[in-house]
């Protein structure tokens, strides 16, 4: 018990001292959303352009496996015309062979596929490693603060938005102490679950990690996005940052589709509950005035 | 039905009459709704309308879950992927359940803390108390086994810990873990039992509550004073109490609306605040997430098992008196069961004459640091088992249990409480008779003998 109290003390002055990060800290850079609050909403114009940041960039490896083609032209979305939708769509000559449905689609014998028609879902990841970004933005956390508490959860949102946009923005030149490590993969601030040189970390004199001289990890893949690498159709600025987070509002769409509807169920809620709960207060108070007054006589004829 | 003088149900009609000489359903109704209630219960009932609603609540959007459910290691997260996104209201239908089980547990551990500190478990209603422990747990298992459903990677890594805690038994855990889970491990029949159990369970719950409310109706309320409604004529007993409808119901009916308010705006808003990240990734056997934390409901209870390690001298202690059969692991999970064990003997470990807290100057100082341990472990267990936090869930632990098996008993002995008003009606007429200045509690003034 008494070394478990030294450890946090040690741990506490290293801390203290500014440079130590803890095991697993990453860096997440709180970007401003349209979508943040409880009357945020996504920006479609935004969501357009993360779809085609996905399309050009990401999909290349990653896939989006529970989202359908359709929902691209629902309300609350990125809204693409029906023509559009469908032109969309078809650019996905694929069929997903593992769906039960499309089993029988296969010749048994040579293997081959019988029929070339297009799934109505986009494809799921086709590079390993490279995990689908379906719910990516909804399993992962942004914000722990302030002191652990998630209060700030409750104002902004889980922050999974925010932890995309930093990921892609986290790429930074690899730290003095890792430089003769040899890490695979690229140095990234934000991310957390991959390797870390031993050469980074801060030991105590038992040889018990205490702390980490930078936050984040080393990740597989590589850096990708790139200022003025994309061309919006409707001029919006296309530099890395401002397509990291058009890209991380897509995701989020992506993980909650249903998000403006759910607001407004919530809010309409809210309204008629406050309505409702006013009535009863009303109905409750006139229904108990008769016994709190013959309360108050009874205890003025004893007083 | 509950000793209490008070009208009851004459059939009027001749139709009433003939269908009370063959079910007197209608007579049973209306007893349960008219049973006279004590006047002076304050905002802390409020809680039992919205329990029972909750469980409702479950049970429906539960049952058109299941309708798009499947239960299969490979389709159960795709599936409730599918209830978000295509099933028409589903993913409001799935917010409002998941969210559900912390309104469920909100409530619930209002209304125990509720019951702790006004003595509602002293005689005659140990029975009641018993009862609601027993659903209190048949709750914790249903909530359990519902997290494994989603079949993400904390309903996969987090019952591969809780069911390995049965493991943990001596000479029979291994065979009892495999017999728990139909396999050695996590997989294809533990989804496969745990829904159908999950599905079971609320309706014993259900019918648990209706014998909770059989046995509380048997005894009459507790109120605020812990003093017993007079018996001796109806018009004495209408003096100390009202019928449940009208006041109590639309009492009831207005705390529900305001809960469900906020319940509404945390559903509507925040869906995910309460839940955790890693349940969005499917399950990986073979990848396992960081920290594994269970649930906030179950955090206190989470601390007390981790807290303790072979380092305490309790736990070094069984181990040799047991000749080495109760390790570290094993005396946690005897601590965590062992925690709602003495809850539940607090009918017989409280020895107080006074049945209420308010009339009880030291317990209630006990108490209010019974609940902010209960909260201090709540957080301990959300932290990772190191540095200072096992400590503090180990401390916190210890007053979990001294408060019931040390505390609970001897202030019986030694605290000389205060005396309770003489009836309900002075305890109700000196709440209300009294104009208070604004801010200011009405002074608690009871008439001289």
């Amino acid at each position: 018990m008494f070394r478990n109290l030294t450890l946090t003390a040690t741990a506490a002055f290293a801390l203290s001292v500014g440079a130590a990060h803890a095991a697993g800290e990453g860096h997440v850079h709180d970007y401003a959303f349209s979508f943040e609050g409880p009357f945020g909403s996504f920006d479609q114009l935004q969501l357009q352009r993360g779809l085609q940041v996905y399309t050009e960039s990401c999909a290349g490896c990653h896939g989006l496996q529970y989202v359908s083609f359709r929902n691209l032209s629902d309300e609350g979305g990125p809204g693409l015309p029906d023509d559009q939708m469908r032109a969309y769509a078809e650019q996905f000559f694929m069929l997903d062979f593992d769906a039960p449905a499309n089993r029988d689609l296969i010749d048994p014998e040579t293997g081959d596929q019988k029929v070339f028609s297009p799934a109505d879902h986009f494809p799921a990841n086709t590079t390993q490693n490279a995990p689908d970004l379906s719910l990516m933005a909804k399993a992962r956390a942004g914000f722990h603060g302030p002191y652990g508490t998630g209060l700030a959860q409750l104002f902004k949102g889980m922050g999974g938005a925010e932890y995309i946009a930093s990921l892609m923005m986290g790429y930074e030149d690899e730290p003095d102490c890792a430089l003769d490590a040899n890490m695979d993969g690229y140095y990234n601030s934000t991310f957390t679950a991959g390797g870390y040189p031993d050469s980074c970390k801060i030991f105590d004199d038992e040889g018990v990690e205490i702390g980490r001289m930078v936050p984040g990890s080393w990740i597989g893949m590589a850096p990708p996005l790139f200022d003025d690498q994309f061309d919006f159709a409707d001029g919006a600025p296309n530099d890395m940052e401002s397509v990291s987070q058009d890209v991380a509002a897509f995701l989020m769409w992506t993980a909650e589709p249903k998000m403006m509807a759910r607001k407004q169920a919530g809010l309409t809620g809210v309204i008629f509950l406050t309505v409702l709960s006013v009535l009863l207060y009303l109905t409750n108070k006139r229904l108990w005035a008769p016994h709190k007054k013959a309360a108050k006589e009874a205890i003025k004829g004893k007083e | 039905m509950s000793g209490i003088p008070h009208d009851h149900y004459e059939p009027a009609t001749g139709a009433e009459k003939w269908l009370h000489s063959r079910l007197p359903v209608v007579g049973l109704l209306y007893d349960t709704l008219m049973i006279p209630t004590p006047r002076n219960l304050n905002w802390m009932w409020i809680w039992g309308i919205v329990l029972t609603f909750t469980l409702v609540l479950q049970i429906a959007t539960g049952i058109v879950l299941v309708m798009h459910y499947v239960p299969h290691v490979d389709m159960a997260f795709a599936s409730v992927e599918h209830i978000m996104r295509n099933v028409n209201g589903g993913h409001m239908i799935r917010y409002f359940h998941m969210n559900g089980a912390s309104l469920f547990f909100v409530a619930v551990y209002m209304h125990i803390f509720r019951g702790l500190y006004y003595g509602s478990y002293k005689a005659p209603r140990e029975v009641t108390w018993i009862i609601g422990m027993l659903i209190y747990l048949c709750m914790m298992g249903t909530a359990f086994m519902g997290y494994v459903l989603p079949w993400g990677q904390m309903s996969f890594h987090g019952t591969a810990v809780i069911t390995g805690l049965f493991g943990a038994v001596p000479f029979v855990g291994e065979g009892l873990q495999t017999w728990l889970l139909g396999a050695g491990a996590v997989g294809q029949p533990a989804l496969n039992r745990f829904f159908s159990l999950h599905y079971l369970l609320p309706f014993v719950i259900a019918a648990l509550v209706v014998v909770h409310i059989w046995a509380f109706h048997t005894t009459g309320n507790n109120n605020p004073t812990g003093v017993e409604v007079r018996r001796g004529s109806k018009e004495e007993a209408d003096k100390d109490t009202l019928p449940f409808w009208p006041y109590f119901v639309i009492k009831d009916l207005f705390a529900l609306a305001v809960i469900l308010t906020v319940f509404m705006a945390i559903v509507g808003f925040m869906p995910n605040y309460l839940g955790h990240p890693d349940n969005y990734i499917e399950a990986n056997p073979l990848a396992t997430p960081t920290h594994i934390v269970p649930e906030w409901y179950f955090l206190p209870f989470y601390a007390i098992l981790r807290a303790f390690d072979d380092s305490v001298w309790v736990v070094q202690f069984a181990s040799w008196i047991s000749f080495g059969i109760i390790d570290a692991k094993f005396f946690g999970v005897i601590a965590m069961f062992g925690a709602i064990v003495v809850m539940a003997l607090a009918p017989w470990l409280d020895t107080s004459s006074v049945r209420s807290g308010r009339y009880r100057p030291m317990f209630r100082w006990w108490f209010a640091l019974l609940v902010v341990d209960f909260i201090v472990l709540m957080w301990a267990g959300a932290m990772p088992a190191e540095g200072i936090y096992p400590i503090i869930a180990l401390i916190g632990s210890a007053y979990w249990f001294a408060y019931f098996l040390v505390i609970l008993p001897l202030l019986g002995v030694i605290e000389t409480p205060d005396t309770p008003p003489a009836t309900i009606e002075d305890d109700f007429n000196a709440h209300y008779g009294h104009v208070a200045p604004k801010g200011e509690q009405p002074p608690v003034v009871y008439p001289a003998e």
